[in-house]
């Protein structure tokens, strides 16, 4: 049985709802464009320079291991430039370039290729980036110490530096309105809660998010900070607080839903989220770290693959018992 | 196609074609070719030879007391007799007849209603209805399903029995309870058929008409409230199910005593338009599409089946089988591409699989050849290959296909320990 007309077989189904690996990326980065732009108009040409730098050098990281390696280029699903710009936005307007060179080898190579490339990273190539810079180098992650030239017509002090050091009195000075609105001292990108919601609202509409880690994490993070708060006022500082500084928004939004450092089942998602929240607090409230929640993230990133075994049993599946 | 819609929160629904085409009938072609199953004890012997002539409604078979046979569709006679092997490696035999004008009809169906003549006739019908197994001692068969909805999306040849043909399915029932003398018969349906349904005189469960619903195993889950246990056939579970196609099929044949030979099927073009036509058994797929007027081009996709479960075929010149439900062609622009890009572990195929497989780990193992683990760890066997998880995936792992081969593996290293044992 010959035929003339060379027809192209292949394996069922012959239909796709036409995602891609690239369009999820684009995606993602149009949902951190907002609060980069912010974090670009408030720092001007450095801040700028640190996104657009770490980039470029992530996406040139990825080039170089692929030429070694002798792989088909990877560049064009995105994930590299989602990488550099999550760095980027965690980085502080001054950072030097030395530093967003070093980081972005350390979130590419060290952080996925060297596991095999996307899909294989066990922790979050940004965050794993930065908590080794800050361990390294803590003067440059400092944002009193590295802001301090700034002066752009509100609080330019670190709020979670001055909740450690000086306890709840020491924050009465920053409004929430003035934190949501990205008007604090931080990362380039981590500042405008605003921006940074809309962003994630948008991911998840979009589909391209997983709504449990996040909500549960916001949960985790604001039960916890409540619990703290409510045992000793004087002490801790309120719930609201601990969302809107820091690094927690982008995390939520952008850092703990990566994919391959996090679980994919229902359970797994929010345990894995409400336990970053807790440790988040934790690490604030009582440990030694200003922001903590770069090693929460780390540390629950290491338990995603035992979180995720808590799934539900498939449909017909037949347990033996021994 | 369908595609994912720009706000993907809540996932789309894929539902089955609800609104059947008239049905068309094709003319009777020139030749046919019938597609006999390599029997288990031997080839082919000297009952077929090139030049014997056949009647319409005819049982050809290898030698008399094979159990595999065909039914010929067409009046003539025998031009080719060669092997032809299948995409699994299943041996049969083409069988090529020349039609010669006239259907003259054969007379060795006598119309006794009872399981030797199902046997004997009616393995090889539309639908591929299976008998088997109420002649197996071991097993019980207490009830039997009809399915009105087809297996697979665009599809309508079952629809179309629903909503046309109650009459025959009613007869078709009263026949299936003489041959296989089981009362409890059930009509599965969507909301649309119910009412013709109901003149049947099986008793009636809707189902919802979102895919992957009607397959057997989720019908019985959602409609009956019993899980099939993994690796078990649905004949294990007392149930068996046959198409309502195939029932309308026996109703006819036993009211005029002619065997069925022809089978209705949907065409699907590459513009996305479906029309339903009745073909006989055998017809080379060519001749369907050029009375469809679809144009089939070099590297496009003709697909035999549904576009979620259909197998992907590589000439025009083969033949319509009782059990092809449908035809799909896709342009080259609009075939789905598979890549090697690995799983990022999104989970939307966790999400999206109707019997909870744990897909992204199954995934891992499948590539990486451990099957025995896949099954053992990670619930092969339960999935029931609707191929949902093929189709959202991100990294468009060719899932399905991994999942098809790693329980073809399993089934060899069965086989073979079997045979040393």
């Amino acid at each position: 049985m010959s035929s003339q007309k060379k027809l192209v077989v292949a394996h069922a189904p012959y239909w796709h709802d036409g995602s891609k690996i690239s369009t999820k990326n684009y995606s993602i980065i149009i949902a951190a464009l907002p609060a980069a732009l912010m974090g670009i108009s408030q720092y001007g040409a450095p801040a700028l320079g640190v996104i657009a730098f770490a980039m470029a050098c992530a996406m040139i990281w990825e080039i170089v291991w692929s030429l070694i390696l002798g792989k088909g280029a990877t560049i064009g699903d995105g994930s590299a430039a989602v990488t550099g710009l999550l760095f980027g936005m965690l980085l502080p307007a001054t950072a030097p370039w030395w530093v967003v060179a070093l980081g972005t080898f350390i979130a590419i190579i060290v952080g996925k290729q060297i596991f095999g490339g996307i899909g294989f990273n066990p922790l979050n190539p940004p965050v794993l980036a930065l908590a080794m810079l800050v361990i390294s180098f803590k003067g440059i992650f400092d944002f009193n110490e590295s802001l301090c030239n700034y002066d752009l017509g509100f609080v330019m002090t670190f709020p979670l530096a001055d909740l450690k050091a000086f306890g709840p009195e020491a924050i009465a000075k920053f409004n929430l309105g003035d934190l949501l609105m990205g008007r604090q001292a931080g990362g380039i990108g981590s500042t405008f809660g605003l921006g940074l919601i809309v962003g994630g609202l948008y991911l998840l509409l979009r589909g391209y998010m997983r709504w449990e880690i996040s909500l549960s994490f916001l949960a985790g993070v604001f039960i916890t900070a409540l619990l703290f708060n409510l045992s000793d006022p004087e002490k801790y500082a309120g719930p609201l607080f601990h969302l809107l500084t820091g690094y927690t928004l982008i995390a939520a939004f952008f850092l703990l839903p990566e994919d391959s450092s996090s679980p994919a089942n229902f359970i797994p998602m929010l345990v894995f989220g409400a336990m970053a929240g807790l440790m988040t607090v934790l690490i604030r409230n009582i440990g030694a770290y200003v922001d903590g929640v770069v090693f929460a993230i780390l540390l629950m990133n290491l338990a995603n693959p035992l979180l995720d075994k808590i799934r539900p049993k498939a449909i017909g599946k037949v347990v033996e018992n021994a | 196609m369908i595609k994912r819609s720009f706000l993907g929160l809540v996932k789309p629904a894929l539902q089955y074609n609800l609104v059947p085409d008239s049905v068309q009938e094709i003319p009777v072609p020139r030749k046919v070719v019938l597609l006999l199953k390599a029997s288990a004890n031997g080839g082919p012997h000297g009952t077929l030879k090139v030049g014997d002539s056949v009647k319409t409604g005819q049982r050809l078979c290898a030698s008399p007391d094979s159990t595999e046979y065909v039914i010929s569709s067409v009046t003539g006679t025998i031009s080719a007799i060669a092997p032809y092997v299948g995409t699994l490696a299943e041996k049969y035999t083409a069988i090529t007849i020349d039609a010669g004008g006239q259907d003259e009809w054969d007379d060795e169906f006598d119309k006794t209603p009872s399981l030797d003549t199902a046997l004997k006739f009616f393995q090889f019908a539309p639908g591929n209805p299976c008998f088997k197994p109420f002649a197996d001692p071991e097993k019980t068969i207490k009830t039997i399903v009809i399915n009105g909805l087809d297996e697979d999306l665009l599809l309508t040849a079952n629809q179309q029995a629903v909503q046309n043909e109650a009459a025959k399915i009613k007869d078709g029932i009263g026949v299936l309870k003489k041959i296989t003398g089981v009362d409890r018969i059930f009509i599965a349906v969507p909301e649309t058929l119910v009412q013709q349904a109901s003149t049947t005189g099986a008793e009636v469960k809707t189902v919802n008409a979102v895919y992957p619903n009607s397959l057997p195993h989720m019908i019985m889950k959602d409609v009956f409230g019993q899980v099939v246990p993994a690796g078990d056939t649905l004949d294990d579970a007392g149930v068996s199910f046959i198409k309502a196609e195939s029932v309308a099929m026996l109703g006819t044949a036993f009211k005029t005593g002619h065997l069925p030979v022809t089978k209705v099927l949907t065409v699907a073009g590459k513009n996305g338009s479906t029309m339903n036509v009745k073909a006989r058994i055998g017809t080379p797929i060519k001749d369907v599409l050029r009375a469809c007027n679809v144009s089939v081009n070099d590297r496009d996709r003709l697909v035999l089946g549904g576009p979620m479960r259909g197998v992907a075929t590589y000439s025009e010149d083969l033949p319509l089988e009782p059990g092809t439900d449908g035809i799909v062609v896709q342009d080259e622009a609009d075939s789905a591409q598979v890549t090697d890009y690995p799983c990022i572990n999104c989970g939307e195929c966790i999400r999206i699989c109707p019997v909870k497989v744990p897909v992204n780990m199954l995934v891992r193992f499948l590539e990486a050849r451990l099957y025995e683990d896949a099954a053992a760890m990670y619930d092969l066997h339960c999935c029931i290959e609707c191929g949902l998880c093929s189709y959202v995936c991100v990294s468009r792992i060719p899932i399905f296909q991994y999942i098809k081969l790693g329980k073809y593996e399993l089934s060899l290293i069965e086989t073979a320990e079997a045979a040393n044992e």
